[in-house]
């Protein structure tokens, strides 16, 4: 068996729909505790579709996010290249994870993320001083039921016959 | 659940081997490219080509994302009443009328500073162009201060540009695209822009805070004269803003104890995390670089300035 190449059209469009989330406007009190939507997608289609949904789209992915936030370029490709491995490696324990268990899971792995793009800014200089720096972590994991049966749905509705 | 059912059928078809360059090959390779882009993007700045390739694709969900913002706020628009209309040109036209009238005085004063300037032998102020920028309705780092506006290099937008409001001072361009552009505010804590008072003459730096509503101004010696309400300028010691553009005014002056230097707080005149349209200013070379169209058309004041020029020339 070959590697199974090729993003299908749906996830490349939950994809692109979480990076128009990342730059919605909303109000200001609540910018900092925004869910890390691209991530989130990300650690559910990877543990969906391990052998499509990999590193190297993580990494893109992170690019594109980085060039929307006007960041660093590479900080969140990086972050989210790791933690997309780690699911990688523990994607048919998570798989059966009841939802809770996988929110635990998400929100180590978003607390990891946001430390590995801590660490860039951190070394230009300018780190975010702020204990709401760390918010994402909470609201994506509480996020996480929303977008897993959202997507769930949707892998089952069109995507049934991949792997 | 059928994710369970999907497991078992994968676990059944998975090989022994994967076929391809292992996961933990490629997550390496992956960080070492992100390492060097990182570091590229941060030390020499050349990653333009990158960044423009990147957003081919990105600019367009910006637009998108923008659209629906702008549209609601149209639609909002078009419901306003006529009467408020009628006010609404009324005061325009007044406030048209007064600041004419304020044109008027300004360039007599502006030719009138010339020939005074053309005297001192100093040198004289540059042309500057504006022109105004919309802002995308879109979201950034919210721990950064930036702002992405609607004119990139086809307007002839370039990177360092200073970016402007009617109030005073809004921050510079960071890095521009075809379309679009990226511009840093002066509240951004990695932001510095060289001041003067207006008062006293006295220079200083102001820094960004990360707090739209707050700027810091280091490294004022304790002896110097400064009070709460002071009227910040740009210098144009930085080389990037011409001087005498309003920044922000103090607003409160502390002697800490044991410090060699005072704690100055000021309040940006414009308003940074409100304005939807600011003003994007071109200037004609360096500040101290004297305008030789400005000395034909005066032809007492030209020998003069031209004298001056060896003189002026060698900073």
């Amino acid at each position: 068996m070959t590697r199974a190449i090729g993003i299908p059209w749906p996830v490349a469009l939950t994809l692109l729909a979480a990076l128009a989330l990342a730059i919605v406007p909303i109000p200001d009190i609540l910018r900092p505790a925004r869910p890390e939507w691209l991530a989130l997608i990300l650690i559910y289609w990877a543990m969906a579709f391990p052998s499509r949904i990999g590193i190297l789209t993580a990494f893109v992915a992170g690019l594109l996010l980085d060039t929307l936030q006007g960041q660093l370029l590479g900080q969140n490709a990086i972050a989210l290249a790791v933690i997309i491995y780690i699911v990688l490696q523990i994607h048919p324990r998570l798989r059966v994870y009841p939802v809770w268990q996988q929110m635990m899971v998400v929100a180590i792995l978003m607390a990891l993320f946001k430390l590995l793009a801590l660490w860039p800014q951190g070394i230009t200089g300018f780190p975010p001083g702020s204990i709401w720096y760390w918010a994402p972590v909470l609201t994506s994991a509480l996020v996480w039921p929303l977008i897993f049966s959202l997507l769930r749905d949707m892998r089952r509705r069109w995507l049934l016959h991949l792997t | 659940m059928s994710t369970r059912s999907v497991t078992g059928g994968h676990a059944i078809s998975k090989p022994l081997f994967r076929l391809g360059v292992s996961p933990t090959l490629r997550l390496l390779a992956v960080i070492l490219l992100g390492l060097a882009l990182m570091a590229l993007d941060h030390r020499v700045n050349e990653l333009q080509f990158v960044r423009g390739a990147l957003a081919t694709v990105t600019y367009p969900l910006q637009v998108a994302v923008d659209a629906p913002v702008r549209a609601v706020s149209r639609v909002f628009e078009s419901f306003t009443s006529r009467e408020d209309l009628i006010t609404e040109n009324r005061i325009l036209r007044s406030e048209n009328a007064e600041l004419r009238a304020r044109q008027l005085r300004f360039e007599a004063l502006q030719l009138e500073n010339d020939r005074l300037r053309a005297l001192l032998n100093t040198a004289e102020q540059a042309e500057e162009r504006v022109e105004i920028a919309k802002l995308l309705a879109v979201d950034l780092d919210p721990f950064r201060q930036q702002i992405v506006l609607n004119k990139g290099r086809n307007d002839d937008v370039y990177a360092g540009q200073p970016v402007i409001n009617a109030d005073g001072v809004i921050g510079q361009v960071l890095s521009t695209r075809l379309t679009s552009s990226i511009a840093l505010l002066i509240s951004d804590p990695s932001h510095a822009l060289p001041v003067l008072s207006a008062r006293t003459g006295l220079r200083g730096l102001v820094v960004g805070t990360g707090n739209p509503q707050r700027l810091e101004m280091r490294h004022v010696p304790l002896q110097e004269d400064v009070e709460p309400g002071d009227l910040l300028l740009t210098s144009g010691l930085g080389g990037r803003f011409p001087a005498d553009y309003p920044v922000a005014r103090v607003t409160s002056v502390e002697r800490p104890q044991g410090q060699p230097f005072l704690s100055i707080e000021a309040e940006p005149l414009a308003a940074l995390d409100r304005s939807r349209e600011v003003l994007l200013l071109w200037t004609d070379g360096g500040v101290s670089a004297i305008a030789p169209l400005e000395l034909d058309n005066d032809p007492e004041t030209a020998p003069n300035a031209l004298e001056s020029e060896p003189a002026e020339g060698t900073p």
